[in-house]
């Protein structure tokens, strides 16, 4: 197993230095620079100039890149133009809330995708199934944003039922211990403060849920019939087995790779639409930053992100690889 | 599985109804015992840090507002002076020497009490600023208003209009200027030269370091800013957005009346309104002009600031040679609906701009040229001056708000549809506001139009047209010896009614050469929560002072 | 397999099928399933809309004709009339007649981006595959190489790319292009690749290479004619993902800057600011969006379903 994992480790290395390589060159590629970016509104042109002075890019482009890769290799990814702070540790503050928030959609998806597909699939052609399937469709078609918007139009502004923006209340003062509010809560016994956190992820967890939602529906749709077709599943409908058994025992074990396939895969769209669920909830994670960065081209942050992504996208799917490694041993010899 | 799903069902019921029953405490928030109440306000964005002599952007300088003051401040709701950390000042007639009069009794947050040593020391910090300290960036309302340092280590650097700070005995601070200037005293009304408690800096470090590109702040900027005013700091939770301050029992003037205000940001502007009919938040700032009407009908307090900004349309002499021939610009003028524009798209109050300052500051002048609307008349000059068929590259920014430009988009489209119907064909060129589109305006020379505005830091003519004029600039590509000279005899004027007349002067002639052409001036405004009042709104963008509010029911 | 492959693996997976007889089944059984005539019928009227549309509006999307009569001040928003069947926008100018026009850009980002990441990655997956298939030793490692940078550009979620293409090329209407198609560009080249390498090792292709038919020849004319079925079903559920994306750049600030000419995506992010006043604004250019993308995944689904015969029973 050990030389499994250290063999996909290995994999990693081409597709990481071709990323440097990429966003070493990206922002040199970029009119304007972060120089005006500093100064904000009332940057005179003389105080343009001034500040033109103070940077600069003089040297040869490998010395550059050289220099470039000793700062990533010791994890530093330089300031963010915008707040001034280490891009790093922008990151570790806000990365508890994007892994609440996925977490939480992930939770929600599957604890409705995998029911709908399952139904959907045994009931095939009924109108279950057309609607599940139509619906989980609709979910996708619709954009996020939009959808963020009308939920807390309702369930905020009308209802009242929800709170609008945010990861907590403000009022509450709450200690945070690791990052995840709702961890923290249960951490310190500040069960008042953990619900609120709660509370605060229905309406962004139900909006960031409709990515994956179609995707698992689809994924367990389809792949419950494929099982249901094979010979064994028949075998045990033959003997009679009850339904629930039967779901047990031969159809969702054998139907789950495939789903758990695509969760892993999920990942980074789920990433992307974390950045536009996160903007209309004021939600106080990576991808709120993100979306902030954009608007002002923080690149560091950016460049920053980018690498961020991709080697989360890798570990999960590292992790996606060993399980599947552990679960059926003719993968790992591959 | 029968038991397994039923056990299920009951915990589904069971956290639906605990959830339901926090969502319902939430609803009280804001509205606890007397004298213990919070306040919730939405900002766009966290401070960058926490101390306003080296910050420039408003959201550290309104967060500052509540915890620092300054020697002179704004009368409220005005932009005048008046009596601040310092009761009374004198100035010697060739205006060179300042004399403050120190308040007394007033105590810093960490018990320390200002005297007269204390400013002095602030205003050694300021001028002994070095390295990273003296990047624009950084000192930049300094270097507005005094120029240089002590060691200037750029030669674009002025030399410095500050001399010296004494402090002749505990009440009195006097301040020796290199030269006459129209900024003091109002300008050290600015959040920028808050006075700070210089134990505190000594005891947590306040000397800001590394380069340019990545700044290292000290700890007192970053964590233990302290100050005299009505509110002290308690917190600032980066990654939860939120700065928290509390009430100072110590305060030497009224005590505020809500003991804990919080500011959380909300980056996006339909959040925050959201926020707000929520209750998540008791009040925010800029409110869109299209939601001042409709929250007010809900109830909520909208509170208007009057308008101390301008926006214009900025022409680039250098850009095209036709743009130097004033018919042209006369005739780009004319072609302009300006009422029309106000009238549609800006919120109530807004008005027309006849020069570049607002009618309420001294030196606005009501016998300038006048371009009312008249899109046959334009034609004509543009015949005349041999310039039908004019093509221009107007350039306006995006990803920006600010009062005197609600939506660049919208202010642009009509713009265009005007100076199109006077024949001038218009190629747009939208650049993101950061970082491209003021390094574009103010260092290349290729935009004939740009879309710019300003608002006023503090109550003089000199920082509207000043800013814009006194120079050769590359925003307006124009050298008028003249205009920057009678420019120079205003700025050095010490006597104010003398001044306010070159001031009427200078706005005559720019209005005569048209270098740019004034649209509008736009009140700005505020939302409060529907019970929060005692809220004083003030023309200045920096100014809020959320003290006097206070929970009606 | 490399681990970053897996993504890949899935689309690969339904490049999975074989040839023409494939096809006919499908479009029969595409007949009778009622979600693809939905989904038919919603994309026919799209592009009926998109093209006619424009030539029948009652009034020019451009004109601030009204613009005397909004006020934002006083929240006066001329609403449906009937100069105006749905009234005007915020600039003055009539709705309807910015939705009929809006539909035409619409289709027209959605088309373009596509047809462009189709392109490109028909390119560099028939290549790929191409070599893989029939080039031997040095074929398979010029594959393995596409492949590499492929992957790579499968980890960098899409929006980022489209950030990283907007920041480069600055803002318009080309660059969202570029930045959609970018994104499905390894999406395609995956997917013809996979298919090539199915027919490449199916009994025909052997019996071809046998006979000694040059490779280009069999490349072009039996591999990449069979394995553009997978390859349209992608494209069809492209277009949907490209119109949601574009309104998503958009909503970011990153979409057409110069939206004089009316775009679903920049007409949504334009009505954020009147959500207050005007909900409606958002809400047809949403809807719009909403519906049309409906109908080529309605579309696209059940052409995937029609052609995996792992489906069939």
């Amino acid at each position: 197993m050990g030389r499994f994992i250290a063999r996909r480790l290995m994999q990693l290395v081409p597709t990481l230095f071709g990323l440097s390589i990429l966003l070493f060159i990206w922002p040199r590629q970029l009119p304007g620079g972060p120089e005006t970016a500093l100064l904000g509104d009332r940057g005179t042109p003389e105080q343009l100039v001034l500040i033109r002075q103070s940077l600069g890019l003089d040297e040869p482009l490998i010395v550059q890149y050289g220099k470039f890769l000793e700062r990533l290799a010791r994890f530093d990814l330089g300031t963010s133009i915008s707040t001034r702070r280490p891009v790093l540790t922008e990151f570790a503050d806000r990365f508890p809330a994007t892994v609440e928030l996925t977490v939480t959609a992930m939770i929600i998806a599957i604890g409705l995708g995998i029911p709908l597909g399952y139904l959907a699939a045994r009931h095939r052609g009924s109108i279950l199934d057309q609607l599940s399937v139509g619906w989980s469709l609709l979910g996708v078609c619709v954009p996020i944003f939009f959808l963020g918007y009308v939920l807390k139009a309702v369930g905020a502004e009308n209802l009242g039922w929800f709170p609008s923006t945010g990861r907590q209340d403000p009022t509450i003062d709450a200690t945070h211990v690791t990052g995840f509010y709702v961890l923290d809560g249960l951490l310190t016994q500040e069960w008042d403060a953990s619900l609120d956190a709660l509370w605060h992820l229905v309406l962004p967890g139900l909006t960031l849920a409709s990515i994956p939602l179609a995707a698992i529906v689809r994924i367990t749709r389809a792949s419950v019939i494929e099982v249901l077709g094979t010979e064994h599943v028949r075998t045990a409908e033959a003997k009679g087995l009850t339904d629930a058994v039967l779901r047990r025992r031969h159809v969702l074990r054998n139907a789950m790779l495939p789903v758990s396939t695509t969760i892993g895969l999920m990942t980074g769209t789920l990433l992307s639409g974390a950045v536009l669920t996160e903007t209309v909830f004021a939600f106080a994670g990576i991808g709120a930053f993100l979306a902030q960065a954009i608007s002002e081209l923080d690149y560091p942050v950016l460049m920053g992100f980018i690498l961020f992504i991709a080697l989360i996208y890798v570990l999960v799917n590292l992790v996606v690889d060993v399980s599947y490694g552990l679960i059926d041993p003719r993968i790992r010899v591959r | 599985m029968q038991a397994f799903r039923a056990k299920a069902v009951t915990a589904a019921v069971a956290t639906a109804a605990v959830l339901l029953s926090a969502g319902c405490a939430e609803s009280k928030r804001g509205e606890t015992t007397e004298g213990d109440q919070t306040l919730v306000f939405g900002v766009a964005a966290d401070p960058k840090m926490l101390d306003p002599s080296f910050a420039k952007d408003g959201e550290t300088l309104r967060v500052a507002r509540q915890m620092f003051e300054t020697l002179v401040q704004p009368v409220p709701g005005g932009t005048e002076v008046e009596a601040g950390l310092a009761e009374s000042w004198q100035a010697s007639p060739d205006g060179l020497t300042w004399t403050f009069k120190i308040r007394q009794g007033v105590t810093f947050h960490d018990g320390t009490t200002l005297d007269g040593a204390a400013v002095c020391a602030n205003f050694d910090r300021w001028f002994n600023a070095t390295g990273v300290m003296q990047s624009p960036d950084v000192t930049g309302y300094w270097q507005d208003v005094f120029g240089g340092f002590a060691k200037n280590e750029s030669e674009s650097l002025p030399p410095s209009l500050y001399k010296s700070c004494a402090a002749t005995d505990a009440a009195t601070a006097v301040l020796t200027l290199t030269r006459t200037s129209s900024k003091i005293p109002s300008a050290l009304g600015l959040p920028s030269f808050s006075i700070h408690s210089p134990a505190a800096m000594q005891k947590f470090g306040a000397t800001i370091g590394g380069t340019t590109q990545s700044v290292e702040y000290p700890e007192y900027v970053k964590a233990h800013p302290t100050g005299t005013g009505p509110y002290k700091f308690v917190s600032w939770d980066v990654a939860a957005k939120r700065v928290t301050l509390e009430r100072y029992d110590g305060y030497w003037g009224q005590k505020a009346k809500i003991k804990t205000v919080i500011f959380t940001a909300i980056p996006d502007e339909a959040a925050r309104k959201q926020a707000l009919r929520s209750g998540d938040i008791q009040g925010y700032d800029a409110v869109a002009p299209a939601d001042q009407k409709p929250l007010a009908d809900e109830g909520f307090n909208v509170l208007m600031k009057p308008a101390f900004n301008i926006l214009y349309l900025g022409i680039d002499q250098a850009a095209n040679p036709k743009l130097k021939d004033l018919r042209v610009r006369q005739a780009i003028a004319i072609a302009l609906n300006r009422q029309a524009l106000v009238d549609s798209k800006l919120p109530p109050g807004a008005e027309v701009a006849t020069q570049f300052i607002p009618p309420t500051l001294a030196g606005w002048n009501a016998d300038v040229t006048k371009y009312p609307y008249d899109v046959t008349k334009a034609k004509a000059l543009l015949k005349e001056a041999g310039a039908e068929g004019l093509t221009l590259k107007y350039y306006y920014p995006t990803e920006v708000q600010r009062p005197y430009m609600p939506s660049t988009k919208d202010l642009f489209e009509i713009q265009k549809a005007d100076l199109e119907a006077a024949g001038i064909t218009i190629q747009p060129v939208p650049l993101k506001w950061t970082p491209d589109y003021l390094a574009a305006i103010r260092t290349t020379s290729d935009h004939d139009l740009h879309m710019l505005g300003w608002t006023g830091d503090y109550g003089d003519a000199y920082n509207f047209i000043g800013t814009f004029f006194d120079r050769p600039r590359k925003d307006f590509g124009f050298e008028d010896q003249a205009l920057f000279d009678l420019f120079k005899t205003a700025d050095a004027e010490p006597d104010a009614t003398k001044r306010t007349e070159l001031y009427k002067q200078l706005n005559a002639k720019i209005m005569e050469t048209l270098p740019a052409i004034p649209i509008s001036h736009t009140p700005a405004a505020l939302v409060l929560g529907k019970n929060l009042t005692g809220i004083k709104t003030s023309p200045l963008s920096s100014e809020l002072r959320l003290y006097t509010a206070e929970y009606t029911s | 397999m490399s681990v970053l492959t897996r993504k890949a693996d899935r689309i690969d997976r339904l490049a999975d099928q074989h040839g023409l007889s494939l096809w006919q089944e499908a479009l029969r059984r595409l007949r009778r399933s009622p979600p693809a005539i939905i989904g038919a019928v919603i994309v026919v009227l799209f592009v009926v809309i998109a093209l006619v549309g424009p030539l029948l509006v009652p009034h020019d999307p451009l004109s601030q004709a009204w613009r005397g009569e909004i006020s934002e001040a006083r929240g006066a928003f001329p609403g449906p009339r009937a100069e105006n069947w749905l009234g005007v926008d915020h600039l003055g100018r009539d709705e309807f007649s910015r939705l009929i026009v809006g539909a035409r850009q619409t289709l027209i980002v959605g088309v373009v981006s596509t047809l462009l990441g189709l392109a490109v990655g028909v390119l560099i997956g028939g290549i790929a595959g191409a070599a893989a298939g029939l080039g031997g030793r040095a074929g398979r490692f010029l594959d393995s190489f596409i492949m590499r940078i492929i992957d790579m550009l499968l980890a960098v979620p899409s929006l980022l790319l489209a950030v990283s293409v907007a920041a480069v090329l600055g803002q318009s209407l080309a660059t969202v292009m570029i930045a959609i198609g970018l994104v499905s560009v390894p999406i395609f080249a995956r997917l013809l690749r996979g298919a090539m390498l199915a027919q490449a090792e199916s009994e025909y292709v052997t019996a071809a290479v046998a006979l000694g038919v040059p490779q280009w020849k069999i490349a072009w004319s039996h591999l990449l004619p069979n394995s553009v079925g997978p390859v349209i079903v992608q494209a069809t559920l492209t277009l949907a993902t490209a119109i949601i994306e574009a309104a998503a750049l958009s909503f970011l600030g990153l979409g057409n800057a110069d939206a004089a000419i009316p775009e679903w995506g920049v007409m949504l992010a334009d009505a954020q600011r009147y959500l207050s006043v005007r909900p409606e604004w958002a809400i047809y250019p949403s809807v719009g969006i909403i519906v049309i993308a409906l109908g080529f995944t309605l579309l696209g689904e059940s052409m995937r379903e029609a052609l995996d015969p792992k489906l069939r029973r």
